[in-house]
C-alpha cells in the first residue's frame, strides 16, 4: 500500500450529501475480477452530465475530493476505493463517512477527513470559487491549510493514521499475532455453538 | 442483576477477542465467512500472489446470488463477464477447498438467506461477509457485519479482524404493531427517525415488545436494514423464537448438543442495568405502512402522507440533497403517496424474500389481479423458499394474478443480471435501497413493504395496505 504522508493538491468540491457507492462505482463495473482499472467508471452515471464536477477542466489532476456528510454510504464494494484511488484521488474531506467505505478507503491509501460541516463547506465553496485552488493535507501534521487564510487541524485514529503513514500491510500486521491466535483457536474450537457446522 | 452487567455485544465482542494489542485495534476472530462472486475474486488472488493459504475453510461458505440469471434457462448466463466471475469463484472454491452452493444446488440462494435457513448462523457468533447487508445475520443475536475486499482476504488468510470497538445503541419499539405494519416499515419507520448516518460507528441492539413478537423473518429484515441508518451492525437476543427457528435446520447442533448449545445461547442476553451509548424508545403504535420518495432510505414518509416540501428542510445541503431527489424521482411536492403510479413490482431481496413475505404478499393478491399496466415479479430468496412456496400453493397464486415467478437470486435489487428497470420507469420493491440507478439506470425505486407492494401490484398505484379488503383463500383449493 502506497503511504500518505503530506500531499499539496487542486481540490474537487462535490457539494452533494449521502454520496453513495452505486454512485460512486456503478453495479455494472463489479463484474470484473480485477483491482485496477476501475477509475475511467468513477461516477459513470453523473459523468454523463457534462456540468458534472468531473468534466470542469478546472479540476483536472486534483487529488483531493471535498464532500458533504456520509460520504461512501450504502454498499461495501471496496470497488469504490478502488475507482477513487485508480482515478487518482488520495484524500477525501467531509463531515462523515459510512463506517465501511472509511475502512475500505484506509486499505487503499487513501485519507480520509473528517471535519465540521461548516469547515467542509468553506473548503467546498472556495474550491468552486478559486480558480487552481490548492490545498495541504499533512497526515504528519495532522493539519490543513491552503494558503489563504484556512488552516485547521484535524483529528484521526491513532493507528489507521500509522498504517497511512508507514503504508503497511494489515494481514501482515495480524500474523505478528499467529502465537495468540493459534491459541484461542485451538481453545475456541471447542464451542461448537458457534460453530458454522455442528459436530 | 449482575454486578457488571454486559449487553448482548458485548458479550460477543469479548468472547471474540485473539489479541489486544495497545494503541491498536482489537483482533476479533470470526467464526463464519459468507462468501459470493462480486466481493471475493481478488481476495483470492491476493492470496495467491502472497502465497498464503485460506486459513479456516471450515468457517467459509459460498453461495453464487448476484449475478445469476432468475430465469429457468439460468445455467447458461449469456453476459460474459458475469459468467467468468462466476467460473471464477468455482475455481477458487475448488482451489481453497470452499463448500460452494452453486446455481443448481437445492440450497443455493442470497448469502444473506441461506445462512439462516441452513442453520450456518447461530446467535453468539461472530459472522462477516462482503456485503453490506450482514448485518441481516443479527437477527439471531450474532455478531454480523459487511466487510470490504482486502478485509475478506484478511479473513481468508488469518480468520480475523482488526476491529476498533463500535459504540452501541439500544433501540425499543414499545407495544403492538397495528395490523398492516411490518418489520419492513419498523425499518423504515426507524431510518426516518434517525437518518441514513443516525447510527454511523455504533451497532445496535433492537429491543422491546414490538420486537420480540416478530417472527425471525421479521427479526432478519429488520437487521438487514441496520446498515441504511449507518450501524455497523444489528442485533437482537436470541430467545424461544429463535431456537424454535434453528431447532432441526441442517447444521444445527443436534441431540445432547442442541440443549447445551441453547443453554450458552440464553446466556447472550443485555444484561439487566447494561450500559448503552444510546438509546432510543419508539412506541409501536407510531409507526405506519411507508414509502420511501427519494433516493436515499431515509426520505420516507406514511403512505397516507404526502410527498414532503423541500422548503420545509433548515440546512442548505440538505435542501440541495432533497431537491435533486425529486427531481430524479419525477415527483412534486404535495402529492398525496396513494396518487404515485408505477409500473414495476418487485418482491425479493435479502431484506424481504423469505417465506413469511412471500405469505403476506400472496394473501393480499388472493383473488385480484395484476393492473395491466404493471409488470410484477416475485423473487424468493433461495431454492428453499421457493420449494416451500410451491409446496404451499404461493407460486400458482402469484402466476394467476399475473406475477412472475423467478428463481432464485439478488435479481432487481442491484440489477446486476438482466433483471433491471428500464429509464423512467417506477418501481414498487421490497428492496432495501431507492439509491439512483439501483434497480437500473434512470430507475425510480421506492421502498416498501411485500404486502404494500402487493397491493400495489393489483391497482398500480400505492395504496395503504391497512385498508385492504382480503379475498377468501378459495382459489387455493
Ligand atoms: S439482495 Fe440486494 S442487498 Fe441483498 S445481498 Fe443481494 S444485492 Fe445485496
Amino acid at each position: 500500500m502506497q503511504a500518505f504522508r503530506t500531499l499539496t493538491s487542486g481540490v474537487m468540491p462535490l457539494d452533494r450529501v449521502n454520496v453513495d457507492t452505486d454512485q460512486i462505482i456503478p453495479k455494472q463495473f463489479l463484474k470484473r475480477i480485477e483491482r485496477t482499472g476501475y477509475g475511467e467508471f468513477l461516477f459513470f452515471d453523473w459523468r454523463k452530465d457534462p456540468a458534472f464536477e468531473l468534466n470542469n477542466p478546472r479540476y483536472k489532476g486534483a487529488e483531493i475530493l471535498v464532500a458533504g456528510k456520509n460520504f461512501g454510504c450504502g454498499s461495501s464494494r471496496e470497488h469504490a476505493a478502488w475507482a477513487l484511488s485508480d482515478y487518482g484521488f488520495r484524500c477525501v474531506i467531509g463531515s462523515t463517512f459510512a463506517d465501511i467505505f472509511h475502512s475500505n478507503a484506509g486499505k487503499n491509501g487513501i485519507l480520509l477527513v473528517t471535519l465540521p460541516e461548516e469547515q467542509v463547506q468553506t473548503l467546498l465553496d472556495r474550491a468552486a470559487k478559486n480558480d487552481g485552488y490548492r490545498l495541504t493535507v499533512s497526515l504528519e501534521e495532522n493539519t490543513i491549510t491552503d494558503g489563504q487564510g484556512f488552516s485547521t487541524g484535524f483529528s484521526i485514529d491513532p493507528f489507521r493514521r500509522y498504517c497511512l503513514l508507514e503504508g503497511l500491510d494489515d494481514i501482515g500486521l495480524t500474523l505478528r499475532h499467529t502465537g495468540a491466535l493459534d491459541t484461542y483457536e485451538k481453545q475456541h474450537d471447542a464451542a461448537f455453538w458457534v460453530a458454522p457446522r455442528a459436530s | 442483576m449482575s454486578s457488571n452487567p454486559k449487553t448482548l455485544f458485548e458479550k460477543v465482542w469479548e468472547s471474540h477477542l485473539v489479541a489486544e494489542p495497545p494503541n491498536e485495534p482489537a483482533l476479533l476472530y470470526i467464526d463464519l465467512h459468507l462468501v459470493h462472486e462480486v466481493t471475493s475474486p481478488q481476495a483470492f488472488e491476493g492470496l495467491r500472489m502472497t502465497g498464503r493459504k485460506l486459513r479456516r475453510p471450515d468457517r467459509t461458505i459460498a453461495t453464487v446470488d448476484h449475478n445469476v440469471p432468475t430465469t429457468a434457462n439460468r445455467l447458461i448466463i449469456e453476459d460474459a463477464i458475469a459468467a467468468k466471475q462466476i467460473d471464477t469463484l468455482r475455481k477458487n472454491c475448488a482451489d481453497f477447498g470452499v463448500e460452494l452452493f452453486d446455481v443448481q444446488s437445492p440450497n443455493q440462494g442470497i448469502v444473506h438467506v441461506i445462512g439462516p435457513e441452513l442453520g450456518f448462523t447461530k446467535p453468539g457468533m461472530t459472522i462477516v461477509c462482503g456485503d453490506s447487508h450482514t448485518s441481516t445475520h443479527g437477527a439471531f443475536g450474532a455478531l454480523a457485519f459487511g466487510i470490504g475486499t482486502s478485509e475478506v482476504e484478511h479473513v481468508m488468510a488469518t480468520q480475523c479482524l482488526p476491529q476498533s470497538k463500535p459504540k452501541t445503541f439500544r433501540i425499543a419499539v414499545e407495544g403492538e404493531l397495528p395490523d398492516g405494519v411490518t418489520a419492513k416499515d419498523v425499518a423504515l419507520g426507524i431510518i426516518g427517525r434517525i437518518g441514513t448516518d443516525g447510527a454511523t460507528g455504533h451497532v445496535i441492539e433492537y429491543a422491546g415488545s414490538a420486537i420480540r413478537s416478530l417472527s425471525m423473518e421479521g427479526r432478519m429484515t429488520l437487521c438487514n436494514m441496520s446498515i441504511e441508518a449507518g450501524a455497523r451492525a444489528g442485533m437482537i437476543a436470541p430467545d424461544e423464537t429463535t431456537f424454535a427457528y434453528l431447532k432441526g435446520r441442517k447444521f444445527s447442533p443436534q441431540g445432547e448438543h442442541w440443549e447445551k448449545a441453547v443453554a450458552e445461547w440464553r446466556s447472550l442476553a443485555s444484561d439487566e442495568g447494561a450500559k448503552f451509548d444510546r438509546e432510543l424508545i419508539i412506541p409501536a403504535i407510531e409507526l405506519a405502512p411507508y414509502v420511501t420518495w427519494g433516493t436515499s432510505p431515509g426520505m420516507v414518509v406514511a403512505v397516507t402522507d404526502v410527498v414532503p416540501d423541500p422548503a420545509a428542510t433548515a440546512n442548505d445541503a440538505d435542501r440541495r440533497g432533497f431537491e435533486r431527489a425529486l427531481e430524479y424521482m419525477n415527483l412534486k411536492a404535495g402529492t398525496p403517496i396513494e396518487e404515485v403510479t408505477i409500473e414495476r413490482v418487485f418482491i425479493g431481496s435479502c431484506t424481504n424474500s423469505r417465506i413469511e413475505d412471500l405469505r403476506a404478499a400472496a394473501k393480499v393478491v388472493t383473488g385480484y389481479h395484476v393492473h395491466p399496466s404493471v409488470h410484477a415479479m416475485v423473487v424468493p430468496g433461495s431454492q428453499l423458499v421457493k420449494a416451500q412456496a410451491e409446496s404451499e400453493g404461493l407460486d400458482a397464486i402469484f402466476r394467476e394474478a399475473g406475477f412472475e415467478w423467478r428463481e432464485p437470486g439478488c435479481s432487481m435489487c442491484l440489477g446486476m443480471n438482466p433483471d433491471i428497470l428500464q429509464p423512467g420507469e417506477r418501481c414498487a420493491s421490497t428492496s432495501n435501497r431507492n439509491f439512483e440507478g439501483r434497480q437500473g439506470r434512470g430507475g425510480r425505486t421506492h421502498l416498501v413493504s411485500p404486502m404494500m407492494a402487493a397491493a400495489a401490484a393489483v391497482l398500480g398505484h400505492f395504496t395503504d395496505v391497512r385498508t385492504w379488503e382480503f379475498k377468501k383463500e378459495e382459489v387455493l383449493a
